[in-house]
């Protein structure tokens, strides 16, 4: 590619200074919006949660059980293959170690399920150890339903497409399985920093 | 923050230049059967999603997944899983 | 329509900026000399690729505004202040700078004219371009088909083409054209005053027994919302053709 256009810069801010921007991404300000279908809009006293998959006793909370939960505010940087990365997010949410509490299971995998059909896969351990969250708030707001409300999954290690927006659910596997797209090109783990963005990366 | 009030949805016409790098036909004016409801579209008029790691085409009568296309790193990955048949011109 | 199924590689070509036309505050077109340019119909579109300096790339469809009997290509753009590459289009861009595109893309929007059946036109803010090139090679190719275009603008100031499609309706030869503004309207406003709406719909459309050809074009919402309308009154809905621009504008 030899082409330059004159005076165009693009959306973004300087890309390559900082030592909290993986390679071959930029830094954006505001959040752009990601979507594969239509917003799903969840009322509240229909939402549930749920763990199921290979675990002996399913769990499920309602929206009220849910906002019961301890939760917790994290600050994190977050990573979309698609190349931006925001910076210093902050979100409140439910940790997943406190989702999965008191669980036994042989799984070392987990599919994050969501309303709309979405599905991404992870390993069990990168969800687990303070690593992951549903979160319910962004920016000291309800989570709105274009970035995944009422809850979405937060996985800020992994490249976003991991944090499933309208996430209703995790199914405990013992073998990994391609989610939405990890079956069409996207890479199976999805680390930012080793540019893992196809299969084969 | 910005905050996108409505869906961003497309159309097929917005994935017809997409279309043309991975087939020699003008696909827009292809007609495809719906795998899960079996309605018949024109390509141009599948409901499109773009603002995505790869574009995404649904099907407008019963919103089920047609084509999964993704480009990347020097591929491309195309699912048609959700499509029974494309029929085009000779 | 001597068109052959198979097409050749779609490639990157380089237009230059021959003129600048701001045809509106928000809205300009940019003539282009592009010297491979193969000819298109009246509804196709390009893609624009822009590059910067480090590699970093943006692509975006623009409908051609031009008639295939036209000398040069032209594309208009309304600029959405928060947008990557429209700001660019209209505000950074001059006189003689190159653009990478391809083309000409896209068949299922697009009318080759040479038949009976009657046009019916329906535009919402920029939605108006393609529809604009049909209306331009209706009156190149010396057509009578008639045909309506019932276009949803702003204010006045936003009506893009309004000197030209003045001129074309009243040449008399079968062009009707019908303005709505939804936000501003000027003292003495005989067009409409409000959103595209069904009543409106059926005072402006050919009655369905004539069978008219209909292109919507716009933002998605006033496709979705025209579309349905169109066939809640009974048109057939093959003969409706839509092609969304996204979630902003109009
Ligand atoms: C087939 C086709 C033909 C078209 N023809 C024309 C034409 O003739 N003339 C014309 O002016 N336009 C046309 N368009 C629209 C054009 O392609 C661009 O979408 C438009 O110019 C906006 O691009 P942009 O880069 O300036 O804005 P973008 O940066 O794409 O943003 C557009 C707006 O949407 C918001 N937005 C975009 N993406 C997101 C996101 N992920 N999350 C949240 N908000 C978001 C932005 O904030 C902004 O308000 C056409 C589109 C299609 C599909
Ligand atoms: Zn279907």
């Amino acid at each position: 590619m030899s082409f330059i256009s004159r005076g165009f810069r693009g959306k973004r801010r300087d890309a390559a200074s900082s030592s909290r921007v993986p390679p071959g991404q930029y830094v954006v300000n505001d959040f752009p919006v990601l979507s594969a279908g239509p917003t799903p809009r969840v009322a509240f006293s229909e939402w549930t949660f749920v763990v199921e998959g290979e675990i002996d006793q399913p769990k499920k909370w309602t929206w009220e059980e849910f906002r019961k939960l301890p939760t917790e505010e994290v600050t994190k940087d977050i990573h979309c293959v698609t190349k931006w990365t925001k910076l210093d997010t902050a979100w409140k949410g439910v940790s997943v170690d406190t989702i999965l509490e008191g669980v036994e299971t042989s799984a070392e995998y987990v599919m994050a399920f969501s309303y709309g059909g979405y599905t991404t896969n992870l390993p069990l351990e990168d969800v687990t150890g303070g690593k992951a969250w549903v979160a319910y708030e962004f920016d000291g707001q309800p989570l709105h339903p274009e970035h995944g409300g009422p809850a979405r999954l937060l996985v800020p290690h992994l490249y976003f497409w991991k944090s499933a927006k309208w996430v209703r659910g995790l199914r405990l596997l013992n073998k990994d399985e391609p989610g939405f797209w990890e079956s069409n090109g996207y890479n199976m783990y999805g680390d930012p920093w080793r540019e893992q963005r196809y299969w084969g990366d | 923050m910005t905050v996108q009030q409505s869906d961003l949805k497309l159309d097929g016409n917005a994935i017809a230049g997409l279309l043309r790098e991975i087939f020699t036909m003008e696909m827009t004016t292809a007609e495809s059967t719906c795998a899960g409801c079996h309605k018949v579209h024109a390509v141009g008029q599948v409901e499109v999603y773009m603002n995505a790691p790869g574009a995404v085409v649904r099907c407008p009568a019963c919103g089920q997944v047609q084509m999964r296309i993704v480009k990347g790193g020097g591929r491309y990955w195309l699912d048609l899983s959700g499509i029974r048949c494309l029929e085009f011109s000779a | 329509m001597a068109r052959a199924a198979v097409l050749g590689r779609l490639n990157w070509q380089l237009g230059s900026v021959a003129e600048l036309v701001q045809e509106t505050p928000r809205v300009a077109s940019l003539v282009l000399d592009v010297p491979e340019w193969q000819g298109h119909l009246a509804g196709q579109h390009v893609d624009v690729r822009l590059t910067a300096d480090d590699g970093y790339q943006a692509e975006r469809s623009y409908s051609i505004a031009s008639a295939p009997e036209d000398q040069r290509l032209a594309i208009t753009v309304e600029r959405l202040d928060d947008g990557e590459v429209s700001p660019y289009l209209v505000g950074e861009v001059r006189k003689s700078d190159k653009i990478e595109l391809r083309g000409p893309i896209g068949g299922y929007f697009v009318w080759k004219g040479g038949d009976d059946r009657p046009l019916l036109l329906v535009a919402g803010g920029s939605g108006v371009v393609p529809l604009m090139a049909m209306i331009r090679h209706r009156s190149a190719s010396k057509s009578t088909t008639p045909t309506t275009l019932l276009y949803s603008s702003r204010s006045e100031d936003d009506i893009i083409y309004k000197a030209e499609l003045d001129a074309l309706s009243a040449a008399g030869d079968g062009l009707t054209v019908a303005h709505c503004l939804t936000r501003m309207q000027p003292p003495g406003w005989r067009g409409y005053s409000r959103r595209i709406d069904r009543a409106m719909l059926e005072e402006v459309a050919w009655p369905k027994q004539q069978n008219p050809i209909i292109f919507v074009c716009g933002p998605t919402p006033m496709v979705e919302g025209v579309a349905g309308h169109l066939v809640d009154m009974g048109f057939d809905p093959a003969s409706i053709k839509t092609e969304r621009f996204g979630p902003t504008g109009g």
